[in-house]
């Protein structure tokens, strides 16, 4: 019969010799296998203390951006929220009072922005519906936590820093490939 | 009466059963040490400095755990079982010679707590009696698992002793001695047993692999068919006293083997150094020591490296191979001393 794959292996019920019988030497090679192993560089990452560098392309945490100015970035569209397969993002739409110009880039704004991290699925569609540029997946991890109700994500911990040494890099993420796909898209706040 | 000697006594007997148990304490950590190293792992690291205070979490989480006893189970044959796993388990280090004598202030004390005549039966009494922890526990568990885990232990343990004690036979008959003191006194310089004995000493070591339960012969414990043995009921303190007699027994065996093969205090070239007797014995004592850790270490490595019996196989070997070997055995060396005797 014709083996099927070359990977097949023709079972042999042969008796075996008298080396393979007292299986000593047999044991002494996997000893042998074992105690190399013994000696080898371990492949474990000691987690809190040394972290694995992440895929440039990682898609954890959100992050709303502001721009330059340190205006928000985000009008309160909706369309994440549209396009979010989990329908994890609710949003809240407000108008801008005046006065509020520095705080927000353009005449409406989300007052209420909430990502149920239980919910999102990192697909990042988020991101790509974004018109403003204003929502990106970082490298971040979502924190772990004891109950259910902390995971849904508010303002307050979307929104990244005014401080502009404390704004989020999300430059790693912007591939070649990515940044050609928003060409209509500039803005330098990406970095 | 000898109040000094009574003191002496007392003190290393409570020192050796100190000994005992800080070792086999760290075995655990040692066990999980070996067992990471081999697989690529670190092993434990959290618990102090390279994770030395493991066996500590681990003994306390042991006993804060709940304490079940299930209904069905006959409450004091349960209670009875790891009492006797670990009492005959400590019992044993007591004829084992941990050095040669010292002198103070013109006394000789003796390194052994006692130098029974008949030491070599002693150790095979307490090993058969710790089949009846295992037994009982398994017995008064009441469940099908631990039964079955019960009577491999009990099968395992009657199939291996044979070819053990006849292994020791022919040790004997080179020996002339069943009093380990003596026995370890004559491999002094070199002489050690395992090279008058090696055929003895791979069936001795492959029986005290099955009495100690052991990978490959872990079969009363394994986890995948019998969901932990004789050990499935057991819980909190109890279930941490099987575990430690297991690694008690290995300590000994340790112990044992290296007696009565490896020259047990005895190191190479010692003589010729010319050191004060003392200091002889105390290094003796750590070379006794290192010896044993040699041997525990061979126990986790042949843990880590072979797979587990099959319980015909288990039979088949202890039965058709190890017996008839270890009566081979018997045979030569007989025929041996008996033809070198007659010269």
């Amino acid at each position: 019969m014709k083996a099927l794959t070359n990977r097949s292996k023709v079972v042999s019920d042969k008796k075996m010799t008298f080396i393979e019988w007292i299986y000593i030497p047999a044991i002494l090679k996997g000893m042998s296998i074992t105690l190399r192993h013994f000696f080898k560089k371990k492949t474990t990452i000691s987690y809190p203390e040394q972290k694995r560098e992440f895929s440039q392309v990682y898609r954890g945490q959100h992050v709303l951006k502001r721009d330059d100015e340190g205006r928000e970035r985000c009008t309160a569209c909706g369309l994440c929220a549209v396009a979010c397969p989990a329908e994890a993002i609710t949003m809240v739409a407000a108008e801008r009072k005046p006065g509020e110009e520095h705080l927000y880039r353009e005449e409406k704004y989300a007052s209420i922005y909430e990502i149920n991290m239980l919910r999102c699925i990192f697909c990042g569609d988020c991101e790509e519906a974004c018109p403003k540029e204003a929502i990106f997946l970082t490298d971040r991890i979502v924190a772990s936590e004891y109950k259910r109700a902390p995971f849904v994500y508010g303002k307050d911990l979307l929104v990244e820093p005014l401080d502009l040494n404390l704004r989020i890099d999300v430059s790693a993420r912007q591939t070649e490939s990515l940044l050609k796909f928003k060409q209509n898209k500039r803005f330098a706040h990406n970095k | 009466m000898d109040w000094t000697l009574l003191i002496y006594k007392t003190v290393f007997l409570f020192l050796i059963l100190l000994v005992t148990l800080l070792v086999a304490m760290y075995s655990t950590y040692g066990e999980r040490k070996v067992a990471a190293f081999m697989q690529d792992r670190r092993g434990p690291n959290r618990a102090g400095p390279f994770g030395l205070l493991q066996p500590l979490a681990d003994g306390l989480k042991m006993f804060m755990k709940e304490e079940i006893i299930p209904l069905t189970a006959n409450r004091y044959l349960f209670i009875l079982g790891p009492s006797i796993a670990m009492t005959t388990a400590l019992l044993t280090g007591v004829v084992i010679p941990w050095g040669a004598s010292i002198t103070i202030g013109g006394r000789e004390f003796s390194m052994q707590i006692a130098d029974l005549n008949i030491g070599i039966l002693y150790v095979f009494a307490m090993v058969s009696i710790g089949v009846y922890g295992i037994m009982i526990g398994g017995w008064a568990s009441n469940n099908k698992y631990a039964l079955y885990g019960a009577i491999r232990a009990a099968s395992q343990m009657i199939s291996y002793e044979l070819a053990m004690g006849m292994s020791i036979v022919a040790l004997v008959i080179t020996t002339g001695s069943l009093s380990l003191h003596e026995i370890v006194e004559q491999q002094h310089g070199m002489h050690w047993n395992i090279f008058y004995q090696p055929l003895g000493f791979l069936i001795f070591l492959t029986c005290a692999f099955a009495e100690t339960n052991r990978a490959p012969f872990d079969l009363p414990e394994c986890e995948t068919e019998l969901i932990g043995g004789y050990h499935t009921e057991y819980s909190s303190m109890k279930l941490g006293f099987y575990l430690f007699a297991e690694y008690i027994n290995m300590f000994i065996s340790s112990a044992v083997i290296a007696t009565l093969y490896f020259g047990g205090y005895n190191m190479p070239f010692i003589d010729q150094i010319g050191l004060a007797p003392n200091i002889v014995t105390i290094l003796g004592t750590i070379f006794f020591f290192l010896k044993i850790f040699g041997f525990i270490f061979l126990f986790m490595w042949i843990r880590w490296t072979l797979p587990r019996f099959r319980y015909d196989q288990l039979m088949n070997l202890g039965w058709k191979g190890l017996i008839p070997l270890s009566i081979f055995n018997i045979l030569a060396t007989g025929v041996y001393y008996y033809f070198t005797e007659l010269k």
